[in-house]
């Protein structure tokens, strides 16, 4: 789950408040992190992103995976626990 | 409706240098301050503090003795400048001449100067020389460090410490030392400049924080504003940094303040480790020089320490605005050789 209190600029900038950090992404990153805030789950991502970007789903799950594996690095994200 | 009441305010720290004071910072903020209108009195060391010459700022500056010069010296400028200027409150903003001021805190009262100012014993034992005490007696990580007077102690420095380390001046400078050569150098540089001892302080590898705030001397926080540093100067100083809400950073300065019953403005420097464990490396016993980002996320410090000196309720902030940065910059003025020549012939402009 992305946190709470992480905010993402429509220009695709990410602000952590807890630490200062400050990312870019490009338009599809930001969709991404905006999908999941509207509380969407991984297939309605899917969905959505495939439906605005004609991406095949194979090509979309491993980049999605990989994207989230950077958020976690960058601890974007929290645990449900 | 607020009754603006013209205050007489008396600032150190014009230097607004590399290493900047925080005198223009602390101007700026009274300058801002909802509650009252100021007239600024600068207190300058040197005739090239570029706040001298700040008139839109600084109303006008005297100078003022080396605290080396005795406090004796120093009290009778004070009253000279009093007599002058009629002054409410003083605002030092030097390390090194918090001690005299302190010192003289009652007498300055009984004039009629209001302070606000930590105490001896608060002041004294958040030195650098006394943080491993420091971070005993409040349960607060510090990195280890040790006091060396001289240099021959410092031979064996390599069997208390890790490669590379810091060493440091009683009152400023750091440098990071990879071995024994640099340490020795470091120490006479230190020397010459701050005099004896220096701190050799175990080096945190990590990311600098920092809070700044305002304790009323009782243990309430009045203001705290953690900042993370942006950009970094080669002397150490954060020329950009931004706001932010770590829960942790919050919640250690509430410590110190409760615990130490902490009174005025201060500055806590925090290095995060990769396991997210904050260390205290020192605790700065006045405002800092970027001090006007606290009015930038709506916490005036300046301003409610003021109050405060005076003995006016304060009541603490509650909020601040997470994400704003200061960023800050260089400016040549231009300005005529008879106003440098006044300040250096009358200590006076």
């Amino acid at each position: 789950m992305i946190k709470k209190n992480i905010a993402v600029s429509a220009s695709g900038l990410i602000f952590n408040p807890d630490t200062g950090e400050s990312f870019s992404v490009n338009p599809l990153g930001a969709d991404i992190i905006t999908f999941i805030k509207e509380g969407n789950g991984r297939d309605e991502v899917a969905q959505k992103v495939m439906e605005k970007y004609q991406v095949e789903k194979a090509s979309f799950e491993k980049d999605y995976d990989d994207f989230m594996d950077l958020m976690q690095t960058y601890l974007l994200i929290e645990n449900d626990d | 409706m607020t009754t603006k009441k013209p205050l007489t305010i008396a600032v150190s720290a014009l230097n607004t240098i590399d290493s900047p004071g925080p005198g223009i910072a602390v101007i700026r903020a009274l300058r801002e301050a909802p509650s009252f209108d100021c007239r600024i009195i600068g207190l300058a060391y040197e005739s090239l503090e570029p706040g001298i010459f700040m008139h839109d700022l600084v109303d006008k500056t005297y100078h003022i003795p080396y605290p080396s010069a005795g406090i004796d010296t120093l009290f009778e400028r004070l009253e000279y400048i009093h007599e002058k200027e009629k002054l409410d409150v003083i605002i030092p903003n030097f390390d090194a001449e918090l001690y005299p001021f302190i010192r003289l805190e009652k007498r300055l009262h009984e004039m009629g100067i209001a302070t606000f100012l930590p105490e001896l014993e608060q002041f004294e034992e958040r030195h650098k020389v006394n943080l491993n005490e420091f971070g005993k007696k409040y349960g607060i990580n510090v990195p280890k460090s040790k006091v060396y007077f001289e240099l021959s102690e410092l031979q064996n420095v390599g069997k208390s410490f890790d490669y590379p380390l810091l060493v440091k001046g009683k009152y400023y400078d750091a440098y990071v030392a990879y071995n024994l050569e640099q340490v020795k150098s470091y120490y006479h540089r230190i020397i010459a400049k701050w005099g004896s001892p220096v701190v050799v302080q175990e080096f945190v590898h990590g990311t600098e924080f920092n809070v700044t705030g305002l304790g009323d001397g009782h243990g309430n926080t009045i203001a705290a504003v953690p900042m993370r540093k942006q950009y970094i100067t080669d002397k150490g100083k954060a020329w950009g940094g931004v706001s932010i809400a770590d829960k942790k950073m919050l919640a250690l300065t509430n410590s110190f303040i409760s615990q130490t019953k902490w009174r005025g403005g201060f500055e806590l420097e925090l290095m995060k480790d990769k396991k997210g464990d904050f260390y205290l490396l020192e605790i700065n016993p006045r405002m800092p020089a970027w001090i006007y980002l606290s009015v930038g996320v709506g916490q005036n410090i300046p301003e409610a320490l003021v109050n405060m000196a005076l003995g006016k309720k304060v009541e603490p902030f509650k909020d601040y605005k997470v994400g704003k940065m200061f960023v800050r910059y260089s400016w040549d003025m231009i300005v005529d050789i008879e106003e440098f020549q006044q300040i250096s012939t009358s200590g006076e402009l």
